[in-house]
């Protein structure tokens, strides 16, 4: 690729670039700052309006009285009921059980603690779900 | 007392972390050439692996191998250590910067605050340096960044300590002392016939110029294999996330791989070597090519000229192309 064909299509970069190598006008491979390729922008949107799909579905469900909170927040967090495990140090099929609203409001504050610790909100926030959409 | 870290923007986290570090130690090395001495490129295709919820996908090798491998074959010796406490993790990192050094970590992108939400995902492999610390916040020089940043002790702690494939386990890594004569000749031969190896003559099927054909396969079989088309075209998007998100260096880092062969031609004075960019090179257009081919199957879904199966013909070509580069190389290093 050539370093004027280095492409500076709309991003989700925030109005950063990112560093990629291109060959100047006598070969030479020089550095250069791209503000973001079409392609990278498709796929990534992709995979951002799946995570929103995702968590607009387990709010549903949490709010139909399918799921409890807990579900909502490692969702947000794109996390797995195995990697929420393994994060917050307990056996899957506990944290499954914890997916159970009936389960989930009979829980100790310790146990939500250690949840709120690992997923990074508040021992009030775990309990419930925003109200709005969340922003991906 | 020492002058500040100078900061350096990269195209690749690991090469960067490397490099940046060595640079501000006073031993000069560009981002390529720790990317090819640590012999960074590769493939593997891997559908029994799932890394947020999709067939592992990669084109550079295991986290963490670059920085070692640039620092065996130089000369350069290093400390390496990951811990079990997190308290323990953060209280000799502490020492580390208040000590004057910088240090390599590695991370949980998800939990880093300084990148824009869409590129937060649970991905543990990444890499930054931390050069000081200020009032529970960590001066971080992240490679992939223009300039360096300012990252929170919380989660800094929590995206070290994250769990799951790749986990950090909380490892810091650093350069301790350097060659007077470092020998570059050997530590780029080496590096080229380790990827030209990893690449050509792992006798499995999802990794190399053979996981590139496994790769076309099965993206020829996705309109069969997985029935909802949305899910089929998040698969395909995955995989061109992971050539072209920041951090990747574009074309699945080729274009950087070739800078590097330029970059030892050049220094060994060996043609063929240069020879070798210009090839690998091309290989960077037609993953490009690829790239856009398959952002157009996704955007535009069935406009009809751009169908999975010509996806795995281009594929096959990249292969081929691929396979020809690396024993070409192979017999010129």
């Amino acid at each position: 690729m050539r370093d004027v064909e280095v492409p500076q299509d709309e991003s989700f970069y925030a109005g950063h670039s990112r560093a990629c190598y291109a060959v100047d006008r006598q070969g030479r491979y020089v550095l250069v700052k791209s503000r973001g390729w079409q392609v990278e922008t498709i796929a990534t949107a992709e995979a951002v309006e799946d995570q929103m799909l995702r968590v607009e579905s387990v709010r549903s469900d949490v709010l139909a009285g399918r799921l409890s909170p807990l579900a909502f927040h490692m969702t947000v967090r794109q996390l797995t009921p195995r990697l929420l495990a393994g994060n917050v140090g307990m056996f899957r099929w506990r944290v499954r059980r914890h997916m159970r609203p009936a389960v989930f409001v009979r829980l100790p504050e310790r146990i939500l603690l250690r949840y709120a610790e690992c997923l990074d909100v508040t021992l009030d926030q775990i309990r419930r779900i925003p109200d709005q959409r969340a922003s991906p | 007392m020492k002058p500040a870290f100078r900061h350096l923007h990269a195209a690749h986290c690991e090469s960067g972390v490397t490099a940046s570090l060595f640079a501000n130690a006073g031993f000069s090395i560009s981002e390529p050439m720790a990317f090819g001495i640590g012999s960074g490129l590769f493939f593997v295709h891997a559908p029994f692996v799932t890394v947020m919820g999709f067939p592992l996908t990669s084109y550079r090798t295991y986290p963490g191998t670059i920085f070692r491998k640039v620092c065996r074959r130089l000369g350069v010796s290093y400390r390496m250590k990951a811990y079990r406490s997190r308290g323990r993790a953060m209280a000799e990192l502490d020492a580390l910067l208040t000590g004057g050094t910088p240090v390599g970590l590695q991370a949980n992108i998800h939990w880093l605050p300084y990148f824009p939400p869409e590129f937060r995902s649970q991905f543990n492999g990444h890499n930054l340096i931390a050069t000081g610390v200020e009032d529970g916040a960590y001066d971080i020089s992240d490679p992939v960044l223009e300039t360096a940043v300012k990252c929170p002790a919380d989660a800094l702690a929590r995206a070290r300590f994250s769990k799951g494939p790749l986990a950090p386990r909380g490892v810091v890594y650093y350069p301790v002392s350097f060659p007077k004569e470092p020998d570059f000749s050997r530590a780029v031969r080496a590096g080229i016939r380790d990827t030209c190896r990893q690449n050509l003559h792992l006798p499995l099927p999802w990794t190399g110029v053979r996981g590139i054909r496994h790769l076309a396969r099965k993206v020829r079989a996705y309109p069969e294999k997985i029935k909802d088309p949305r899910r089929a075209r998040l698969t395909l998007a995955f995989v061109i996330r992971m050539q072209e998100e920041v951090g990747t260096g574009g074309a699945g880092f080729r274009f950087m791989y070739a800078a590097f062969l330029q970059e030892a031609g050049r220094m060994l004075s060996h043609d063929p070597l240069l020879r070798a960019s210009e090839m690998m090179t091309s290989t960077g257009d037609l993953w490009r090519e690829f790239g856009a081919a398959a952002a157009r199957l996704i955007k535009e879904r069935d406009d009809g000229r751009v169908t999975y199966n010509s996806l795995g013909d281009m594929l096959e070509g990249i292969a081929g192309r691929e396979e020809q580069v690396l024993r070409f190389l192979l017999a010129a290093a």
